[in-house]
């Protein structure tokens, strides 16, 4: 899939139609996860430790399974365990022996939350009942929140069975350290020679939440012959089906997907919690179960993304040329592993063309929520580290930040530092329009200060199905397997539409369940514009070939003699053309074969990294500590938008999220490995006042590789403000920080000891 | 759980003394409670149907704000906000635009939060509270209602009807400021709230300074009669007020915030609270 | 734990429903009357996405107890249109991408309504702050700031 569109006349991509879901969205028609109910219906709830760490001894349930009302009580009993076995969930790997544990806990519960128990009832309250009859024996555990004290030897220790992977040769003794990951080449030693300034620094952040605004939820309806229905808030329907069909052990075709209208995810809803609970418990009561987390649950036991250290060391020539990058990042996974420090590593230094890098990171546990991608997993935390080093290079040899990063901007041919050399990107370009900017020259005032920061994310193609139907009367069904989590129907259908030349109102494109396509990869990885969209165009060309045949059929001549123009068939190169419109085809379906449909199955590869380039201006009020954003503009590279309005609303996005990341967002747990924080009052997202207009530059190099030339733009916005901001204070108050979130009280400690 | 709705007030003091009763105004700060199990009520009191609780009203001696008035009702009152608009400010603060069209002053002061947006303020205005008792009614000071966090003074059967506020007199202005990490939508870090007149040579006649959130209530800066009356409004002053306010702190560390920066921020508040008060009275 | 009968009258029209004292408001919308329009995202008051209208103020339902709404208006987004012709504010942020994912949007479009209903010619602070307690974790805000400004402007002008 080569044949690009870069040079047609474009009449609807690239353009801003409505989107065909968008009434039902503001009329509060649409139904999301917790929208839906059966006859029948009982509410399920989840029995939750009240432990970081701990063995559970016994669990009695009898009580709560007497309970008038109640109708089903699980624990592990009614799981299966599973043996390790690693897949794909978005960019991250999950572990199916660990999956079967974190819905479910097994010998211990491994951070407070860990499900212990399930209930389902004829109401909420005999649900709560219930779940009190429940008892626990518990034996506590000594536990450990930080990566640093859980590599210590002496550490508490999550899993007995734990032995590193990737050190040779392989530790004799099992530790909290899952993983060693090392990327990069060339020779470090001679590289840090050669420089003329080198900066070390350590970092640190937070574990920060998605933070999407509807809690995860789901509707189970398992019948007496085994088939099961689960209606589910999901990235991914057909990697829910293949999870829960795995830990239940039923087969695949006997659970039925369907995804709701989804309120957010941004990695989080890649992963099974109340799932496969709300099978079990449909299936051992025969009747639907509704399971909904509430806003504290979401907090307390979804996976946020991790908290990291990160020591970062560049050595660069006093023209700001980086002669060698060094980077060791340790991420929390969470009470299993999992982190995404495989891509956070990769990311690093990814802006960049470096001679001599190395990147080594560790997936640590500990003992919190299991962590879960959050848009562009691990790339935030490793590129915040490098960008803010950057930013202290350019300062301390007087260099243009954006001038220094154009000295050094990977470009296409430049060899990554996970090893595949890039084509073209747009990073040099991003920067340009960064410089030419009027923000970038607008005049500051007292406390203020601006900061930049570059951002890089690969993004990904994946497995993806789609079908197309031409209905009787010659409109369009398309079919897509992509739950769409941020307007993605309408660049679609506008594909679609642009393809087959015909008016976008002709399509009605529809997310189908996980029955009616072959298997899709989930909503993420900003996969879906590129990989669905290869398949949307994949699927019409095909079915153009179709109709030409059909022409040619009704005018009894051979198809090369068919061509196909604005949503015609039409006959090549005669005095009086004859043409047919789709319409006129679709009646004909029946006389020239059937139905008219089509479809494509892809692997789709050729996904391109979308650089970013953003720019921020703060005032830090130097007796609080407190920072405002005045001012922000988002300049990432697109390929193609194919709607600039959606692709416009993931840079703001992404911002806003990064911005939350940088100044306010962090989980604060007691001495008991408690959380302090499971609401949205004291988990600081960002307000509609904290935040200024994102002004937004979408720059186009194309993708070579998509049919529009599109690039995934989902992800990249959430990498450069990390960076960006802490860069902007730490311009404001002449301080440089390492550590985030820069709430107040951080930023005014350092300033009254500087 | 049991809902009323009395219209009479001394069938809700006869009704809050069964066990496990509680009254409810706007509900903000109740259901949140009995969300989280951390109340479970036996009887829930509505008080939003009572004569008055709802009201605010002008006299010559002074304001009624009744104790169930939504935040919203006070800070849209023209006269009311302009004569004290300090107090009203702090009451606009609580919460978001829909927390602002239930949340009460009564509730505000009754859950008792050492960080209650308003409390500073109305302890500043010298406001003084009506309380319904079985036996009719009585009154005291604001500031002797908050005892300590979730404790308040009241008796078993009491609950607030409502506030006198006196007329603000002569060259008088009052403020608050709070400390909290975003724009909106948090617990105050720190809350300090001002009011104060000037004499005819412009120097200060009565002032009253009380913090929030740096103790387990209320903080009402004492000993401010030497060192402010009859002074003038002096930078010299205004210091001598930050040390005082910050050695009145006892705060603690939480998620919120730590014991330094709590100090150091009173003081700062203290500061431009002051000045902003200052400001509305030399206006006059 | 017997229910007690509330009658009310939602967007236009007299509905009666029993209710539980401990049932909110939402509660009641939602699971009882199956307008689903108003959603929970955190059953806190902080997150704004239960917003209605009730009594002509603007509130988060999950504060408001089912067995207060007896004899009080209240207004969803469901009754915000007149049948198929959408509010403006509702077309305007079609209009202007002002949705990614929607699941706040119809807590947004009432405290919007609210907002341009007392302030006719509000500030992009004024928005912004009246909007305060409505989270939106896609859109960053910008689009909706943007459409609900166009939208005070478009009902001045008409």
């Amino acid at each position: 899939m080569t044949q690009t569109n870069l040079q047609k006349d474009l009449k609807i991509v690239g353009t801003r139609p409505l989107r065909p879901d968008g009434a039902d969205k503001v009329t509060g028609r649409a139904l999301f996860g917790a929208d839906k109910s059966l006859p029948n219906m009982l509410v399920g709830r989840v029995l939750r430790s009240p432990h970081a760490h701990a063995k559970i001894i016994s669990i009695d349930t009898k009580a709560a399974e007497a309970l008038p009302g109640v109708k089903a009580v699980i624990t592990s009993k009614d799981f299966q365990d599973l043996p390790s076995e690693f897949v794909p969930a978005g960019e991250m790997m999950v572990n199916f022996k660990d999956m079967t544990r974190n819905i479910m806990a097994r010998e211990k519960v491994l951070y407070e939350g860990h499900t212990v128990a399930a209930v389902a009832a004829i109401n909420d309250a005999i649900a709560e009942e219930a779940m009190a009859l429940i008892k626990v024996e518990y034996e506590l555990l000594p536990h450990v929140m930080d990566v640093e004290e859980a590599e210590k030897p002496n550490a508490p220790l999550l899993h007995d069975d734990m032995i590193t992977i990737g050190v040779e040769p392989a530790p004799k003794k099992p530790s909290n350290v899952a993983k060693r990951v090392e990327f990069g080449f060339g020779d470090l030693d001679k590289g840090f020679k050669e420089a003329d300034l080198i900066i070390e620094k350590k970092f640190s952040t937070q574990p920060v939440h998605q933070g999407y605004i509807e809690p995860h939820a789901c509707l189970a309806s398992v019948s007496e012959d085994g088939q099961g229905e689960l209606w589910v808030t999901t990235q991914g329907p057909f990697v829910v089906r293949n999870f829960c069909s795995k830990i239940l052990g039923m087969s695949t075709s006997q659970i039925r997907v369907t995804a709701s209208e989804i309120g957010g995810g941004f990695g989080g809803k890649t992963v099974i919690y109340l799932e496969p609970l709300a099978l079990a418990l449909s299936r051992k009561a025969c009747r639907p179960v509704k399971m909904v987390m509430s806003r504290q649950e979401v907090l307390m036991a979804s996976g946020p993304t991790s908290g990291a250290k990160i020591w970062v060391k560049i050595g660069v020539k006093k023209d700001g040329r980086i002669t060698a990058g060094d980077a060791v990042l340790k991420f929390q996974a969470g009470a299993f592993q999992g982190s995404p420090i495989g891509p956070g590593a990769m990311c690093a230094f990814a802006p960049y063309e470096m001679t001599n890098v190395r990147v080594v990171g560790y997936d640590i546990v500990v003992n919190r929520p299991k962590v879960a991608a959050y848009r562009a997993p691990g790339g935030p935390i490793s590129e915040y580290a490098v960008e803010s080093v950057m930013d202290e290079i350019a300062q301390k040899l007087n260099l243009d930040p954006l001038e220094l990063r154009l000295k050094n901007a990977a470009k296409e041919g430049t060899q990554a530092p996970y090893g595949p050399k890039l084509g073209p990107i747009g990073m040099i370009e991003t920067l340009e329009a960064a410089k030419a900017h009027p923000h970038y020259s607008a005049p500051l005032g007292p406390n203020q200060g601006r900061g930049v920061a570059s951002g890089f994310w690969f993004n990904i193609g994946g497995e993806t199905c789609t079908s197309i139907n031409i209905n009787e009367d010659g409109t369009v069904g398309l079919t897509l397997g992509t739950p769409d989590i941020g307007g993605s129907r309408a660049s679609m259908a506008m594909m679609a539409a642009e393809e087959l030349g015909v008016p976008m109102s002709t399509i009605r494109p529809i997310i189908g369940d996980t029955s009616s396509l072959g298997f899709n990869f989930l909503t993420g990885g900003s996969r879906v514009t590129f990989s669905s969209g290869m398949a949307v165009v994949e699927s019409v060309r095909e079915i153009i070939v179709e109709l030409r045949k059909r022409a040619a059929q009704l005018w009894d001549v051979s198809i090369e003699k068919v061509e196909w123009v604005s949503g015609h068939a039409r006959l090549v190169g005669s005095e009086n053309p004859k043409s047919l419109s789709l319409r006129e085809l679709a009646e004909a379906a029946g006389k020239t074969g059937g139905p008219i449909v089509g479809g494509a199955s892809i692997n789709a590869t050729g996904a391109g990294p979308s650089l970013a380039t953003h720019i921020v201006d703060v005032e830090v009020d130097p007796e609080t500590g407190r920072t405002t954003v005045l001012r922000y503009t988002a300049i990432q590279d697109a390929g193609k938008a194919i709607h600039p309005s959606y692709v416009e609303g993931q840079m703001q996005g992404g911002a806003v999220q990064g911005i939350g990341w940088a100044l306010n967002e962090e989980y604060v747990y007691d001495d008991n490995g408690k959380l302090l924080n499971p609401g949205f009052l004291d988990y600081r997202v960002p307000v509609c006042s904290d935040v200024p207009m994102i002004d937004t530059v979408i720059v186009e190099v194309p993708n070579p590789k998509h049919p529009y030339g599109v690039r995934g733009v989902g992800e990249t916005p959430i990498v450069p403000p990390l960076a960006a901001v802490s860069n902007a204070v730490s311009r404001a108050t002449n301080i440089r920080f390492n550590e985030l979130p820069l709430s107040p009280p951080r930023v005014l400690a350092a300033i009254e000891s500087r | 759980m049991e809902y009323f709705a009395p219209t009479q007030a001394s069938e809700a003091t006869a009704l809050l003394k069964k066990e496990g009763a509680y009254v409810l105004a706007g509900g903000t700060d109740l259901l949140v409670k009995l969300k989280s199990r951390m109340l479970k009520p036996n009887v829930v009191i509505d008080l939003k149907a009572l004569p008055k609780i709802k009201a605010i009203e002008k006299t010559t001696s002074g304001w009624w704000i009744g104790a169930a008035t939504p935040c919203a009702e006070i800070t849209e009152h023209e006269e009311l906000t302009k004569e004290w608009p300090g107090v009203c400010e702090a009451l606009g603060l609580i919460g978001s635009t829909q927390i602002q069209g239930r949340a009460s002053l009564g509730g505000n002061l009754c859950n008792a939060s050492p960080a209650a947006d308003s409390v500073p303020a109305v302890i500043a205005a010298n406001t003084i509270c009506v309380i319904a008792t079985e036996n009719g009614e009585r009154e005291d000071l604001v500031e002797n209602i908050v005892l300590s966090p979730g404790v308040t003074s009241l008796k078993p059967g009491e609950f607030i009807l409502g506030f006198k506020l006196p007329r603000s007199q002569g060259r008088s202005g009052d403020s608050y400021l709070r400390l909290i990490p975003r724009t909106e939508m948090d617990i105050a870090v720190v809350g300090v709230g001002v009011s104060l007149s000037l004499d005819k040579a412009g120097n200060l006649e009565t002032i009253r300074v009380c913090l929030g959130a740096v103790a387990p209530r209320q903080v009402l800066l004492p000993d401010l009669q030497k060192t402010c009356i009859g002074k003038q409004p002096s930078e010299e002053l205004v210091q001598t007020l930050v040390e005082l306010a910050r050695k009145a702190c006892s705060p603690i560390n939480d998620k919120r915030g730590t014991v330094d920066y709590r100090t150091t921020v009173a003081g700062v508040l203290t500061k431009r609270a002051f000045k902003i008060a200052l400001e509305r009275a030399q206006a006059k | 734990m017997s229910k007690k009968h509330i009658s009310t009258v939602i967007n236009g029209d007299a509905m009666e429903f029993l209710a539980s004292p401990e049932q909110s408001l939402l509660d009641i919308l939602r699971d009882e009357l199956e307008l689903t329009g108003s959603k929970e995202g955190c059953g806190t008051g902080d997150c704004g996405a239960c917003s209605i209208m009730l009594d002509g103020r603007l509130v988060c339902s999950c504060l408001v107890l089912g067995v207060e709404a007896d004899g009080k208006n209240i207004d969803t987004i469901e009754g915000m249109g007149n049948g198929s012709d959408m509010h403006p504010l509702q077309k305007k942020f079609l209009e202007h991408a002002a949705l990614q994912c929607g699941i706040c949007t119809p807590g947004i479009l009432i405290a919007a309504k609210a907002l341009l209903e007392k302030k006719p010619d509000p500030t992009e602070e004024e928005v912004r702050y009246w909007l305060a307690g409505n989270l939106c974790r896609c859109t960053g805000y910008d689009k909706i700031v943007r459409a609900v400004l166009d939208t005070a402007a478009d009902m001045r002008a008409a």
